[in-house]
């Protein structure tokens, strides 16, 4: 059974109709990769998953169980639950600029539950390890490169253990030669069997890194396949020249 | 009179010039965060009835401000309250201009509130969204949100417009003059009128470059303090 389901996500701001029924499924352990140009609702879908947007209808299954459902209306402690099953780093990073590198890892998890914050230190010093920034624990995000600071709001993203972890453009803000290692991380945590969503331009770490990709054009997913089907043998006109104008 | 004696006579002035500096930071900064927030409502009308405030208070001048409250009792009710402290506190108290100040301390901090609330809706509104929401996908409330990430942002960006606010503060406190409160300035007219001495007049100048020195100092390294991150 898949781990995430998502059915007839629909979204409008005012008049414009941004997502018009979207639908995929995703199993665990599986890296999907969401392509499209720019406008086609990418970081509208991962809003709705991480709970920032409310689609106007559709429903989440996460691990065969409603999720979520437009018509329910949630409270706010509801929401936080729920949107914990995700995590999501943003293009712009989002660091808090007034923490060190190491209390941006631990400060959620500290007041979530705050009489495990030597467990969260420990997990979060694995993580800076993991990302190769031990030594920059206690640096401030703006003395951080942007590569770093990615890095970073990687890793706490884990902190919190998501079961999926969205990605919206990891690498865009950042200077061509820094993303080589923003796109190591995320391809270390994909031979770590997590679950993710990514979205990204980059074509080449797309077919390398996905085992499911999706091509969104006008709030629709105009083609799904393997990256060897949506790569190799686009079908649709769109996407043929979508991947000819990105090559 | 000696030097000495006139600066003694003055710094009796100067003290009530800073108690009004004081009880205004002390009221005004606090107050100033309701007002903040209501002017940021989603609901409209309180959004509405606080901008119209503040638009009213820091659109008048802060003289009329003083005049306004501390005659309109007497004015319109007929009941000229802070004239009635001012003897009361007089005869039982031995202290002199009680209602006056009071008068003064109302208006003062009415419309420093209203300043500094436009200081602190400008430092809130000037985060990004994306800091709000970072907090939000790592399942933090509203309010720890806000607590833990937002407000140490709006501090330090808060911190030079409300020093430059402070500044004006001190300078401000001669309007007291205008309702007879014997503020440093009243104080080195009354010594012109009654013993034809002017230097003190300009003399005040000293006590308040002194003390805008001293603040200058102060808020330099609370800004410093705060300087050690960049949002
Ligand atoms: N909060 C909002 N209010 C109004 N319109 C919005 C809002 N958010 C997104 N949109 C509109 O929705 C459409 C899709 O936006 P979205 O950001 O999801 O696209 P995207 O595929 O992520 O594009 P890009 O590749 O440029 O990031 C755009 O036309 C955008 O202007
Ligand atoms: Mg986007």
């Amino acid at each position: 059974m898949a781990l995430l389901e998502i059915k007839g996500i629909r979204k409008s701001f005012g008049k414009v109709e941004v997502l018009k029924g979207v639908d995929f499924a995703l199993e665990k352990g599986e890296v999907l990769v969401i392509i499209g140009s720019s406008g086609s609702g990418k970081t509208t879908l991962l809003r709705c998953l991480n709970f920032l947007e409310h689609p106007d209808e559709g429903t989440f299954l996460f691990d065969g169980e409603e999720l979520f459902s437009a018509t329910t209306a949630y409270s706010d402690a509801e929401i936080r639950e729920k949107r914990l099953h995700f995590g999501l780093v943003f293009q712009q990073f989002n660091l808090f600029p007034q923490y060190t590198v190491l209390r941006n890892i631990t400060l959620a998890p500290d007041l979530l539950e705050p009489d495990k914050k030597e467990e969260h230190l420990q997990k979060a010093n694995q993580l800076l390890e993991k990302i190769g920034l031990t030594d920059r624990a206690d640096a401030y995000p703006c003395q951080l490169s942007g590569g770093q600071q990615q890095r970073v709001a990687i890793a706490r993203a884990l902190a919190m253990e998501p079961d999926i972890l969205c990605f919206d453009e990891p690498t865009s803000a950042l200077d061509p030669e820094l993303t080589g290692e923003v796109l190591k991380v995320i391809r270390s945590l994909k031979s770590s069997d997590s679950t993710m969503i990514v979205v990204t331009h980059e074509m080449a770490f797309a077919r390398d890194v996905a085992d499911k990709v999706i091509y969104m054009a006008d709030g629709v997913i105009e083609e799904a396949g393997t990256p060897e089907e949506v790569f190799g043998h686009p079908k649709s006109p769109r996407l043929q020249a979508f991947l000819s104008k990105t090559e | 009179m000696t030097f000495w004696e006139v600066t003694l006579f003055l710094l009796d002035g100067f003290k009530i010039s800073l108690l009004i500096f004081a009880v205004t930071l002390l009221l005004g900064v606090p107050l100033g965060l309701p007002i903040a927030f209501c002017s940021m409502s989603r609901f409209k009308p309180v959004q509405a009835i606080s901008k119209v405030i503040v638009w009213i208070v820091r659109g008048i001048p802060l003289m009329l401000q003083i005049f306004i409250i501390y005659y309109v009792p007497g004015l319109l009710f007929s009941f000229p309250m802070f004239s009635q402290i001012d003897r009361y506190m007089l005869i039982h108290h031995g202290v002199q201009d009680a209602g006056r100040i009071t008068a003064v301390l109302i208006a003062f901090v009415i419309n420093y509130a209203c300043y500094f609330s436009e200081i602190y809706r400008g430092g809130i509104e000037s985060i990004s969204k994306g800091q709000y929401e970072a907090g939000y996908v790592l399942g933090l409330t509203n309010s720890q949100v806000f607590k833990k990430i937002i407000l140490k942002q709006v501090v330090q960006r808060i911190v030079p417009p409300m020093s430059n606010e402070v500044i004006t503060l001190i300078k401000d406190t001669a309007l007291a003059n205008c309702i007879v409160v014997c503020e440093i300035i009243k104080q080195a007219k009354e010594l012109a009128a009654t013993k034809a001495m002017v230097w003190p007049l300009f003399y005040t100048g000293v006590f308040y470059l002194i003390f805008v020195g001293i603040l200058t100092i102060c808020l330099g390294k609370v800004e410093k303090k705060l300087s050690y991150f960049r949002s």
